[in-house]
């Protein structure tokens, strides 16, 4: 049974510097890392100490909360550093990459013999646990939890995403062998929703064992979040769970060989970018190699991710854990002069959704966006503009606005438990308000762990 | 603008925390945000932000009142020389620049105590909270004059205005917290507390009040000399004055004035007296014609009476998408359906024309002005269209059937913004409901 979605709102920001289809293998990098704020909420237990000797597939930390939640290394070398911020936080685990990568050991599982528990049980001993995530809340998925059912979005809708019919393509076997693997954590269904604007990849289109949906229209189409509200929405008490596509095949590759092999093709994106291209790396890979050469211009910001929802890096910080994309965009640290480039200028190098600026006269023009706020924060003004690019049946504005006020009734009433920051990128780039939207959210979203969960 | 640019880096830092004038920053930063859009960048979230910014928007409905700035300025000009030369058949094309610099010496005094006492106030807030100014008052600031009678005196203006800055809008926090328009609480205060100024004939055009009373004067004084013997010096025993031969049985009523009149015993029109029991509307009609009402040629407030520069101001709110269509057109909406619900009814007053009813008075300018303000309209989108529907119905309903009003737009609009969050209350319950009934199907 499966659905076809047809999207009205939404937003495709149109940016400079998609990746051209030409895929390379980058060097082995120097370092990886594991950054614990990519799971949201959890606190590491470290497993190893400082200079010890690892393997690719071997724990480095585990949950202190969850402890059967662990977290493996991607290489083989050596735990070269514990990085710790303010109240000694872990911030960062290093691991100094070995110069070459064999994965000697591990033999293929035979799925067909393993029940669901057990399935559940070597992901959560092999470190592929964290893939998961399950809304409500966005955080890494609770093995303890049912979920009714699992989501797989076959496209990226964000600004200058990857696209994973190229990605993945020749992949089929292992991406349908992750699907199989996840079909046995669930009772219910596991939805894999494709683009409705283009022919699917032979790797999606000819899944088995899940149901196939199709969604058509502008960012955030490509989102889970999206897909789950129309196909099957989520309700107070149910849980939903969601995996990246190119995760689908890292499962797989895993139970078809029996090794860790965190290998995913990234997207180097954006318009400080030279050659926007297609590079093999790996998760948490350090950016530096990738990056030598590439950046044009002096004054960058470097983001693992897309623009809406990535997170800052530097041009020697590594690769975050759910990242398919690194984009180079200028920074905006400049005045600019009311007339020419400020508030009451022309306006041809602005991209907006309102009709404020002629960003909608210019067709398919390209944008060079930098990271200004194009002005200062200021109370809710304007009403209606974030409804526009939010395809949910949820009122955007009140379901913040209950979020910044602690309401934990408003929120659960007005839909909290559907949502995630991600959801609101782009109410957040549309706010005239420049309000912290997907912050704002996150913060309702701890009240509602804390009191409700 | 290298020059203007070396000069707010150099500044910055004295305003800056542990500069000198720190405690001045809101100031600078108001100043500084004015000429360029500052250096912030993101910080959270989303790396890149779309170019709109509270500044652009506010200033295209500045833009979008320009044309019925620039009429009202020269309408308020034209009636001022009606009423000084006492000739209510004054060419309305005639003597443009006398017109135009008699209604720029009316208007432009009105504009700058606006804008100077409301963003005196302002400022002084903002430095209390420690942020720069708010865009807010920039539109309300343009929008008090617009709707005050050519005649108020200035003073009243500038109480009126604080008044409105204070307790509509700063006490609930600021631009963006106020329940109440911030403009149309200024008009009601003037209106309740002086009513003699806001309301009434003579109000409507700038120096009639003015010369009646110099009328007046002359009569006074002519009494006293014939009182003391000295009118034969004078060679006769009448008052005699051209002025107040010009000034005979002229009323300054705006159209609305008129139409009020007639659902009392003493119906008047232009100033002359028509008998009870004729049929007034047609001679309403014939003495003003919709063409003109809708152009604009009659007194009023000053922004108010041209309802062809208000659509321009529409055009411009609606194409850069800052007004609310559901708003504007389900105001013009209500007003008609009230319009047709009224002709049904029969009586004097009832039976006016519909489209008349939204071409005079101030009931265009508020839909399109006053009645979107985001702030105090209702949020959501259903909530929008009932409240712009309920809110024309209501003022044509109070300009019709409350004697004491003959405007109601005003308090149509602000009755509606005290009722926009029971609206979206419903609106969102709605919403919720539905999502309570997925639980229960599931």
């Amino acid at each position: 049974m499966s659905k076809t979605v047809r999207l009205r709102k939404g937003l495709d920001i149109k940016l400079i510097g998609v990746a051209n289809k030409v895929r390379t293998e980058a060097k082995v990098p120097k370092t990886v890392s594991i950054k614990p704020a990519d799971f949201h909420g959890m606190t590491p237990k470290m497993l190893l100490k400082e200079g010890e000797q690892i393997k690719a597939g071997d724990i480095v930390f585990q949950d202190k909360y969850s402890e059967t939640i662990k977290y493996a290394s991607p290489v083989n070398g050596t735990l070269k550093a514990v990085v710790r911020g303010a109240k000694r936080k872990i911030v960062e685990v290093v691991i100094s990459a070995d110069e070459t990568q064999n994965f000697d050991r591990g033999t293929p599982i035979d799925l067909a013999s393993l029940s669901g528990e057990e399935v559940k049980n070597t992901m959560l001993a092999s470190g592929l646990w964290p893939f998961v995530r399950q809304r409500p809340l966005d955080v890494v998925a609770d093995p303890k939890n049912e979920p009714k059912a699992i989501f797989v979005s076959a496209f990226d809708s964000s600004p200058l995403a990857p696209d994973f019919d190229f990605v993945l393509h020749g992949k089929a076997d292992e991406f349908q062998a992750g699907l199989d693997v996840i079909s046995k954590l669930t009772t219910g269904t596991v939805h894999l929703t494709l683009n409705g604007k283009s022919p699917a990849d032979a790797t999606f289109k000819d899944a088995k064992g899940v149901q196939i949906n199709t969604i058509s229209g502008k960012h955030p189409a490509g989102n889970v979040g999206t897909q789950i509200h129309h196909i099957d929405p989520v309700n107070k008490g149910e849980f939903v769970w969601s995996i990246n596509a190119q995760d689908v095949a890292i499962i797989g590759r895993y139970f078809l060989t029996g090794k860790y092999n965190a290998k995913r093709t990234i997207a180097i994106t954006g318009s400080e970018i030279k050659d926007p291209q297609y590079i093999d790396t790996i998760i948490g890979a350090n950016v530096a190699d990738i990056l030598d050469g590439q950046i044009t211009t002096d004054n960058v910001r470097v983001i693992s991710g897309n623009v809406l929802t990535g997170d800052k890096i530097e041009q020697d910080g590594h690769l975050g854990f759910y990242h398919n994309q690194i984009t180079v965009i200028p920074e905006g640290d400049q005045l600019k002069f009311v007339l020419t480039k400020g508030w009451m200028g022309p306006g041809f190098d602005k991209f907006s959704n309102s009709r404020l600026f002629p960003t909608y006269l210019l067709g398919k023009k390209k944008f060079r966006l930098d990271t200004n706020t194009n002005g200062e924060e200021r109370a809710f003004v304007v009403t209606g503009e974030l409804d526009k690019v939010f395809p949910f049946d949820i009122l955007p504005m009140q379901l913040v606005k209950a979020a910044i006020t602690n309401d934990i009734d408003g929120m659960e009433n007005l839909g909290i438990y559907e949502v995630v920051p991600e959801d609101f990128a782009l109410c957040e780039y549309v706010c005239t308000s420049k309000i912290d939207i997907q912050d704002k959210i996150r913060q309702g979203l701890d009240v509602i762990a804390e009191e409700c969960m | 603008m290298k020059f203007l640019e070396n000069i707010v880096n150099k500044m910055e830092p004295k305003f800056s925390k542990g500069g000198k004038l720190e405690k001045w920053h809101p100031m600078f930063e108001s100043f500084m945000t004015l000429v360029f859009t500052p250096k912030y960048t993101t910080k959270l979230g989303s790396h890149i932000r779309d170019g709109v910014d509270l500044k652009r928007t506010m200033i295209m409905v500045i833009f979008a009142m320009v044309p019925a700035l620039l009429f009202g300025i020269y309408n308020t000009g034209h009636w001022e020389m009606v009423a000084a030369e006492g000739n209510l058949n004054l060419p309305y094309g005639e003597m443009f620049w006398d017109k135009v610099i008699a209604g720029a010496a009316v208007v432009v005094p009105l504009i700058i105590v606006s804008y100077g006492v409301g963003l005196g106030i302002e400022f002084i807030f903002a430095m209390r909270r420690g942020h720069s100014l708010h865009e807010g008052f920039l539109v309300s600031g343009m929008l008090i004059p617009l709707i005050m009678p050519a005649d108020v005196p200035l003073w009243m203006v500038g109480v009126a205005t604080a008044f409105a800055v204070i307790i509509g809008k700063e006490i609930f926090g600021g631009t963006g917290m106020n329940i109440l328009n911030v403009a149309l609480t200024a008009r009601a205060f003037l209106f309740f507390a002086y009513p003699t100024s806001m309301s009434g004939d003579k109000v409507w055009m700038s120096g009639l009040t003015e010369n009646l009373d110099k009328v007046n004067a002359e009569k006074l004084a002519h009494t006293a000399e014939v009182a003391a013997g000295k009118a034969e010096k004078l060679g006769e025993n009448e008052f005699a004055s051209p002025l107040a031969d010009s000034l005979d049985g002229f009323s300054g009523a705006t159209p609305l004035g008129d139409l009020a009149s007639f659902m009392t015993p003493d119906p008047v029109l232009n100033g002359s007296p028509l008998e009870v029991g004729s049929n007034l509307m047609d001679q309403f009609i014939a003495a003003n014609p919709i063409n003109d009402m809708f152009m604009g040629f009659s007194p009023g407030s000053i922004g108010e009476t041209s309802t062809l520069a208000i659509l321009i101001g529409a055009a411009i709110l609606l194409i850069t998408g800052v007004g609310s269509l559901r708003i504007m057109a389900s105001f013009f909406a209500g007003g008609l359906l009230m319009g047709v619900i009224l002709n049904a009814s029969g009586g004097p007053y009832l039976d006016l024309p519909p489209l008349y009813h939204i071409v005079i008075g101030g009931f265009a300018f508020g839909a399109v002005f006053m009645a979107t303000d985001p702030v105090t309209a209702a949020q959501t989108a259903t909530g929008k269209i009932i409240y712009g529907l309920l809110g024309g119905m209501m003022a044509i309903l109070i300009r019709v059937l409350n004697p004491a009003f003959p405007e109601g737009v005003m308090l149509a609009i602000l009755f509606m913004n005290v009722m926009a969050p029971i609206i979206d209350h419903y609106v969102i319950a709605a919403n919720i409901k539905k999502r309570l009934k997925r639980v229960k199907n599931a």
